[in-house]
């Protein structure tokens, strides 16, 4: 297997994107005749070479299924896969590998949450807070929930610039409130919500908060203790991470205190027509083959992402949004969706007079990927009274160059668009 | 057996999109630049009933009988979308309805479209299609009747 190149020392301290940009092969191309520049890291980020490595290393060299095989094959994969869990407790500094549940990312986790917890906890006229910033990932699955066992939602409004209005939230907050379930990094704003003090107000009614970090893992440091959150769910693939696998973070007494959401094998200790009983923690929650090739791969992006200093990628990024930030306001007409004061380097905005899907299309035919549209927020959208936003979300191996030429496609558009 | 003009407006639609070659930005400025020139249609005919189905941008078809020809009004919320349908509607508008109902678009295949506005929005050019055709034949089932 290809080992990644070591970063310096110096390397830690600062992030060089042309050293960066060496990692992820991907990047070295061309689309539709202009070298690419990929805003789109808050659908999903690009895949170093180590981490494609070992997904091929996988296949071609201990493909096998895990934990109930006795050969040597077996036993390299299930070796792999539990270092996987290892590396991902360490990660978000769960307390034990046991809280670590792997899932297919983010939906899958929220949906084993909203489960297994409504069935434990909710009944008629209880609450679940969610926040009006959340992804429909984190809206439909509580629904559902509710709809199942008569509790209600509530949403916690936001203000015009995409923060959360903390005293409405903490209205909200009574000895109905069972769930509180709210994203960590909004992913169509950027916005920072202060989770930890989110926690510590539910804490005090007794309700128990699941965390949507699906937009937060990458660019900050979680520490799932800290927080004190009784789950955390995010996805590998939006931490320059494979697609389909995430980890759903559950503390211990709670985890076992629940049931299961998918029955199968593995998860399992004893099945006969009358009756199972299930396995311990955290194989209760993993029904079947789990996803084992991208689980490694997901092992290795979190080699990749430690490989750098969390704290100079944060800074680095932040950079690029400060810079983004000035130079699209010397676009006419432009007007920045999310003005949150604390924020990920998501710029999201609209044209006047334009459709994000115009803008998008445009910005498409110059080799310039940005999402458009509702980002799986129409709620949010509706609070803005706008159909969607272009969305061009910065990574470690964005540049400042590629954000120049961005801004200047996008006066383009816009002085093409007012002939 | 299709009627000329509508082959030759299809043939004519073919020349100038091979003058703009492979230049791809220039082609999505020029559709949306058609798009930008398609007539408006009045607010009372956008309506849940006109919309189209399928379409990731919203698209509002209106079509009425002239003679035995079929007249088409359409709208969109995206210029990309408006151009698209202003092809269409140059080629289908004041057609025969038989023409319509037999029409082979081979200009959608010959110009690139798919390749162009990629496999979401050609499923939405396809539902466009496929709902003209069905005001053809809804119109031609009605004339019969009336015969």
């Amino acid at each position: 297997m290809r080992l990644q190149k070591t970063n310096t020392y110096t390397d830690l301290v600062k992030i060089n994107p042309s050293m960066v940009r060496d990692h992820f092969p991907i990047l070295r191309q061309e689309v539709n005749g202009q070298p690419l520049i990929y805003f789109d890291n808050a659908a999903t980020t690009q895949k170093p070479e180590s981490v494609i490595n070992a997904i091929r290393d996988y296949y071609l060299n201990y493909n096998a299924n895990i934990h109930r095989g006795i050969h040597s094959l077996a036993e390299k994969a299930t070796e792999a896969y539990e270092l996987a869990r290892k590396k991902s407790r360490e990660y978000i500094n769960a307390a034990s590998t046991e809280e670590i549940i792997f899932t297919y990312g983010t939906t899958d986790g929220i949906n084993l949450a909203a489960n297994s917890l409504s069935k434990a906890l909710l009944k008629k006229d209880d609450e679940v807070i969610l926040s009006a910033m959340e992804h429909h990932s984190n809206i439909v699955p509580w629904q559902i929930a509710c709809e199942e066992t008569g509790a209600k939602l509530r949403v916690a409004p936001i203000d015009s610039t995409g923060t959360l209005i903390y005293e409405e939230y903490l209205k909200l907050l009574s000895n109905r409130t069972r769930i509180v379930s709210v994203v960590h990094v909004s992913n169509a704003l950027g916005t920072i919500n202060p989770v930890k003090q989110i926690i510590e107000d539910a804490h005090r009614v007794g309700a128990v908060v699941v965390i949507d970090g699906a937009q937060a893992v990458a660019h900050r440091d979680v520490d799932v203790q800290d927080l004190d959150c009784d789950m955390y769910a995010f996805s590998s693939h939006k931490m320059y991470g494979p697609t389909g696998v995430g980890v759903l973070y559950g503390k211990k007494d709670l985890l076992e205190s629940i049931p299961p959401f998918r029955g199968g094998g593995e998860m399992i200790r004893e099945v006969t027509f009358e009756k199972t009983t299930y396995n311990d923690l955290p194989f209760k929650f993993e029904a079947g083959t789990p996803n084992i090739a991208d689980v490694i791969g997901f092992s290795v992006a979190i080699d990749y992402i430690k490989s750098w200093d969390k704290n100079s990628m944060a800074s680095y990024e932040h950079g690029l949004l400060d810079y983004g930030v000035k130079k699209l306001s010397e676009i006419d007409g432009l007007r920045f969706i999310g003005t949150a004061k604390d924020k990920i380097s998501i710029l999201s905005f609209t044209l006047e007079n334009i459709h994000p899907f115009d803008v998008g299309m445009m910005l498409d035919a110059s080799g310039i990927a940005v999402r458009t549209g509702h980002h799986c927020t129409q709620p949010l959208m509706d609070f803005f009274k706008i159909e969607g936003t272009v969305r061009a979300s910065l990574s470690i191996y964005n540049t400042k160059e590629e954000i120049d030429i961005f801004a200047e496609k996008l006066k383009r558009i816009v002085k093409i668009k007012s002939k | 057996m299709n009627d000329q003009p509508l082959n030759k407006i299809q043939d004519e639609i073919i020349d100038e999109f091979s003058i703009l070659g492979d230049d791809r930005e220039s082609t999505v400025f020029y559709i949306m630049e058609l798009g930008g020139q398609l007539e408006p249609i009045d607010d009372q005919y956008k309506v849940d009933s006109n919309l189209i189905k399928g379409c990731q941008s919203k698209v509002w078809l209106v079509a009425e009988l002239s003679g035995d020809r079929l007249v088409l009004k359409a709208d969109s919320n995206t210029d990309i979308t408006k151009g698209l349908i202003s092809l269409l509607i140059r080629v289908l508008s004041g057609q025969k309805l038989d023409d319509i109902i037999q029409a082979d678009l081979y200009f959608i295949e010959k110009i690139g479209m798919h390749n162009l506005i990629g496999s979401q929005r050609s499923n939405g050019l396809a539902s466009m299609i496929k709902q003209i055709r069905l005001y053809a034949i809804a119109y031609k089932t009605k004339l019969q009747s009336q015969s």
